[in-house]
């Protein structure tokens, strides 16, 4: 039986070097979960064994259930039927099955009955529902809304919301976007007020919103008369069906299977979600980042899948009295595709481990904080933890989502005419990939969100002690090459913060984002070149291309390419 | 009301992914090289009875008579939802036909009566022959419902159940207990359940339990067995001494089908036949497609 656990040696390599003790150890208790609940670990051995037998049911049903519909689910899409939204049959065959799986709350705690199963774990599983059918993803990654109750919501809130997420009883939406309010969440128009009875009502439109016929929706409206910004913005909780009007569901390019719906409120009562006026800056900003990690699952599950077609089919095809597999230009593209998939790979999970770290690291700083305990260590380990991760999240949705085109784009190319066509599954796949790397922030928010972390050069002391370390070999040329571009990293650096040149630097801060995921991941590879032999081809081939796209970048920032902003009007004819 | 049922399951050599290296020169199947998969029809079997029970109320227990190896799928089983799994096992039981292992179950099924209905897929894919359901159904001297598709209602002690016959079906009633042999088409089994597999991934048979004991010698089998009970992990063995049967009755002893002759049949190439591109040349090798059994 076909199984997207078990059958992906690249993915299965990066479960068995999985570091999550510290992260499973505050996750557990300590493991005393065990003693209230049969299936909690009672040691990290143990959670690992129960992560892999939990994944190996993901890859069962998507292998053999999911993907044979992937094809009936784009064809047939989402209805919109008498102001009702209905899934296309195999997406609820899906879910009816995730759900009898338990696979539906799969972060949650126990006591909400989730599986409470770390991020990581679960960004696996994104990961293979993307690839059997990129819009599943879309309903069975909405788990971080559920996410954000149980950190900011109340234990009454907690109580009624999780279990129906958990049961698969309720799917999850977040409404944020409006008609105005797109990328510019600051100008959200929806009216959130406090009834004579003092209950939360919201009033206004959302626009563009996953799923948005879901049972249960999480808002964000404007709960402060008279603001402007985001500081004016809180956010809600509310039942969907008869209480949100759906007016549309729009006709898109591609996620065919995942509905997205224009939402009217008519005083749809609601329950605040958190403190007042920390809805976009701290609560939203949180679930986007959860969920941006998800979005980049989803771009290397579509990746994953489109380098089987493109490999399926270029062993199968025969052209010149050969296979074009054998054609040495072929070969060479699905070698740089494999070579990105599983460097977009290196890359999420590392930043899975920190987000982890971080969710973990805090939960545990805050429950010593209750208890009156000293909580110095942990909040040092903490604040390196939310730095990383705040870089990492948005550099791997930026990298993993562009790829996911590139890798989607050279399936089809392989396939020639035939992947014009709608026969094969290669223009499906190039047509979900489009979306990753616009919603959730476009790559250009993305950039935004990491340039923070570059500018700072948060791995300086990290990149150090790696180029100090002995290595031999071929590997010690590869490290050679990942010094130099540490060079021409901190010469671009440097040439960009002298020029004071705002407009040039969010220019340049591309440029600059690029090298440094360069850098992190070249050096993530090096790591697992040691391990693994085989990885030291796939470490190779993508330092010397990344050494040879950083002179690029370097370039691009030191012969002044943007100058010519200024005659933007000029030029823009 | 609620009923009680017990489902008769096999673990089988996946017929459908055989190797160049399972078949040995002389024809006969190496088994050590077979994966072994959950008898499809069993597994619909048992998805029958777990949809009878959502409905109904009740219980679901599966029974499998099979080697050490057995106990996977009796893990399996409780994955997908079955309130407990019981292994017969025992040296004496080996090479049994389906004379033999019917004799066996049945009387098992005597040990763990009461019961309503006993499940069992149509027939096994290793050996075809669909007759331990109905022979076994004959030795408790139980009605019996062969090729059910769907159970269309229970009430007291009556049941209603519709069963494929040839070009159409039919619908039958029953006075419980009866037992009831199920096709492939009768429902899809569930996935295993996340929670349910990470409870009972340690659960372990008699037989496992005396693998582990003889692997260590700081370990006691009746200590391993108390403690497994104790943890809810304990999967019930019977073995011979278990049950009130006569040995000469099992096993090869009791097993009067003798293998006649195994052929290994090599497909070669034959002539070519054109077939002309018009729907009748179409139909012809669509009909020519069915005879063969390549289609349908």
């Amino acid at each position: 039986m076909a199984n997207y656990f078990t059958d992906n040696t690249d993915l299965l390599f990066h479960f068995n070097r999985l570091k999550l003790e510290e992260v499973v150890e505050i996750a557990e208790h300590g493991y005393t979960e065990a003693k209230e609940y049969d299936f909690a670990p009672v040691d990290y051995q143990d959670a690992l064994d129960n992560y892999r037998k939990v994944l190996e049911i993901v890859g069962d049903i998507t292998a053999n259930s999911v993907a044979p519909q992937a094809a009936a689910v784009d064809e047939e899409g989402s209805h919109f039927v008498d102001g009702k939204v209905q899934y296309a049959k195999g997406i609820q065959e899906a879910l009816g099955l995730l759900t009898q799986a338990e696979l539906m709350g799969f972060t949650l705690p126990r006591r909400y009955g989730g599986l409470n199963i770390p991020t990581t774990l679960y960004t696996m599983a994104i990961e293979m529902v993307s690839r059997a059918e990129a819009s599943l993803m879309n309903l069975f990654g909405l788990q971080d809304i559920a996410e954000t109750i149980n950190k900011y919501g109340t234990e009454e809130q907690r109580q009624e919301f999780l279990p129906q997420f958990a049961s698969g009883a309720a799917t999850g939406a977040m409404a944020l976007t409006e008609p105005d309010a797109g990328s510019d969440l600051q100008a959200v128009n929806m009216l959130a007020y406090q009834d004579a009875d003092g209950q939360w009502r919201l009033k206004g439109v959302k626009r563009f919103i996953t799923n948005g016929n879901a049972e249960i929706v999480l808002v964000l409206a404007r709960s402060e008369p008279g603001t402007k910004d985001g500081r004016g913005l809180s956010l809600f909780a509310c039942y969907g069906k008869d209480n949100i009007v759906i007016r549309r569901i729009e006709n898109k390019l591609g996620i065919h299977g995942s509905p997205t719906c224009e939402m009217q409120f008519n005083d749809t009562p609601a329950q605040l979600i958190g403190k007042r006026k920390f809805g976009l800056i701290k609560y939203v900003m949180d679930m986007m980042n959860g969920a941006r990690l998800g979005v980049a699952g989803q771009a290397l599950g579509i990746s994953q899948a489109a380098y089987e077609e493109a490999l399926r089919y270029a062993k199968a095809r025969e052209q010149f009295g050969k296979s074009i597999y054998k054609i040495p230009v072929i070969t060479n593209m699905l070698m740089d595709m494999r070579v990105t998939l599983e460097s977009d790979r290196s890359l999420l999970y590392a930043a899975c481990h920190w987000v982890d770290l971080r969710n973990k690291l805090e939960e545990k700083a805050d429950l010593l904080k209750a208890e009156g305990k000293d909580s110095t260590a942990e909040n040092a380990k903490l604040k390196e933890a939310t730095r990383v991760a705040a870089l990492l999240t948005p550099m791997a949705k930026y990298v993993l989502s562009e790829n996911s085109n590139r890798i989607t784009y050279d399936a089809l190319q392989i396939h020639g005419g035939t992947g014009y066509m709608k026969e094969f599954n290669a223009e499906r796949l190039t047509r979900d990939a489009r979306i990753t790397n616009i919603y959730e922030g476009t790559s250009q928010l993305q950039i935004v969100a990491a340039t923070g972390g570059v500018i700072n050069d948060i791995f300086a002391d990290d990149f150090t002690a790696r180029e100090q370390k002995e290595t031999s070999g071929s590997l010690a040329r590869l490290a050679d090459e990942l010094k130099e571009m540490r060079v021409l990293f901190l010469d671009a650096l440097k040439y960009v913060t002298d020029k004071t040149d705002k407009h040039f630097q969010s220019i340049a801060a591309k440029e600059l984002v690029e090298i440094y995921s360069y850098l992190y991941t070249g050096w993530l590879l090096m790591d697992e070149a040691e391990e693994d032999s085989r990885k030291v081809f796939i470490a190779r081939r993508y330092i010397i291309g990344a050494a040879a796209k950083t002179r690029r970048n370097w370039d691009t920032i030191k012969k002044d390419l943007f100058a010519d902003l200024l005659h933007a009007e000029d030029i823009l004819i | 009301m609620s009923y009680h049922s017990i489902v008769m399951v096999k673990q089988v050599p996946d017929t459908a992914n055989i190797s160049g290296q399972v078949m040995k020169p002389d024809g006969t199947v190496n088994r050590s090289k077979l994966p072994t998969i959950f008898n499809p029809e069993d597994k619909v079997a048992l998805e029958l009875a777990l949809q009878f029970r959502d409905r109904f109320g009740g219980t679901v227990r599966v029974l499998t008579m099979g080697p050490l190896k057995a106990s996977d799928l009796l893990r399996d089983c409780l994955y997908m939802g079955a309130d407990e799994a019981i292994l017969v096992s025992d040296r004496k039981f080996a090479g049994a036909d389906t004379l033999a292992t019917s004799y066996v179950l049945s009387e098992a099924l005597r040990k763990l009566a009461p019961y309503d209905i006993i499940f069992a897929g149509r027939q096994a894919i290793d050996g075809d022959t669909a007759q331990v359901g109905p022979q076994t159904a004959e030795k408790l001297g139980l009605p019996q419902i062969t090729y059910a598709e769907a159970i269309i209602e229970a009430r007291g002690r009556q049941i209603t159940v519709k069963r494929k016959v040839d070009q159409g079906f039919e619908v039958l009633e029953g006075t419980l207990p009866l037992l009831i042999t199920v096709i492939k088409d009768a429902a899809t089994p569930r996935p295993f359940r996340a929670k349910r597999v990470m409870a009972y991934k340690n659960a372990h048979t008699l037989l496992e339990l005396e693998k582990m004991a003889e692997a260590n010698s700081l370990l006691y089998v009746d200590q391993l067995k108390d403690e497994y009970v104790s943890k809810g992990l304990f999967i019930p063995t019977l073995t011979a001494d278990d049950l009130d049967i006569d040995v000469e009755r099992c096993g090869l002893s009791g097993s009067p089908t003798k293998v006649h002759k195994i052929e290994s049949v090599i497909l070669g190439g034959g002539a070519h036949e054109t077939i002309p591109a018009t729907k009748d040349g179409m139909y012809a090798l669509i009909d020519r497609l069915m005879e063969d059994h390549i289609f349908g």
